[in-house]
């Protein structure tokens, strides 16, 4: 009875709390990465001042850089909600090229995420240089690892799109990934102010 | 039941609009950095605060769709932010106050 009526509407969901358990699964789980990087920016910043005899916030960031770098990330939210309006209108080429679009941006993002640690990692500011290194690296390269496993997640659902298995009636995975990849997208937010900006400025 | 309760999602349109305001208060982050030196840090640091809740809430309400979907989900999330949020006083005040030796 439940499955017909979940046939008949699909826009509805027949679960006990009428709302799709996937989606709620996704928001849960943000909800509690939330805590994580809370406790791991909060972190950074008792140990922000504790640099020792090593590169300081102020001499070793490269703000022109990093603010190119959040540009893209920024704008590869953009592609990923376009690539959510396309696959919910049935445009599944428009919605192809805009999934790719996302984690090309994404992978450009952590290419230069990668890029910028070789450059610090150079100028002697290295994981256990000082506290304030420690923290630093553990905050980013946590977040990089976010934006690796969204990247992946995006190309899964070009893969599968390809297969003809993301459809506009299945158009939910498309909107959970999005999630993540937007919390992702939030998190460097906060990042670039608090861990890049406001301590250079 | 349906997720969205709210108005409908946003369309191309609204999205693209979302995203050039996206850019342009990072490009007013980014100038508040260009010019440091001619403003204070009694300025620059509470407007570059305020830009980032801006753009922390652009990206939530609307290409998450909050704004839009059932409450339940903002529920969970804001529950997320607000205990993330309680984690970080503490430990900023246990700090502030010498509670935690490093």
């Amino acid at each position: 009875m439940a499955a017909e009526i979940h046939a008949a509407q699909p826009e509805s969901h027949a679960t006990t709390l009428g709302v799709s358990n996937e989606k709620l699964g996704m928001w849960v789980f943000i909800g509690s990465e939330c805590l994580f990087f809370g406790a791991m920016i909060a972190t950074y910043l008792l140990y922000v001042g504790r640099a020792n005899d090593g590169p300081t916030p102020r001499t070793i960031f490269d703000i022109p850089f990093t603010s190119v770098s959040t540009f893209i990330l920024l704008m590869s939210s953009l592609g990923m909600v376009l690539a959510l309006a396309a696959v919910q209108a049935g445009d599944m080429r428009r919605f192809r090229v805009w999934i790719l679009a996302t984690a090309l941006l994404g992978g450009t993002f952590l290419s230069g995420q990668f890029y910028e640690f070789t450059v610090f990692v150079a100028e002697g500011m290295k994981l256990e240089t000082s506290p304030f290194t420690s923290a630093f690296f553990m905050l980013t390269s946590f977040h990089g690892l976010h934006v690796a496993i969204g990247i992946l997640m995006l190309v899964s659902l070009w893969a599968a799109s390809m297969g003809g298995r993301i459809t506009e009636q299945r158009s939910e995975v498309v909107e959970n990934v999005g999630l993540y990849w937007h919390f992702v997208d939030i998190v460097w937010i906060l990042i670039f102010t608090v861990i890049y900006l406001i301590p250079v400025g | 039941m349906a997720d969205k309760e709210g108005p409908p999602h946003p369309g191309v349109a609204q999205y693209v609009e979302i995203g050039v305001i996206l850019a342009v208060l990072t490009g007013i982050e980014v100038s508040m950095y260009i010019f440091r030196d001619a403003l204070s840090r009694a300025i620059t640091t509470p407007t570059l605060l305020v830009l980032t809740a801006m753009k922390f809430l652009l990206v939530v309400l609307w290409f998450m769709h909050l704004r839009f979907d059932h409450k339940m989900f903002r529920r969970v999330f804001f529950f997320g932010v607000v205990l993330a949020t309680v984690v970080f006083g503490i430990v900023g005040a246990n700090f502030y106050l010498g509670g935690i030796g490093f």
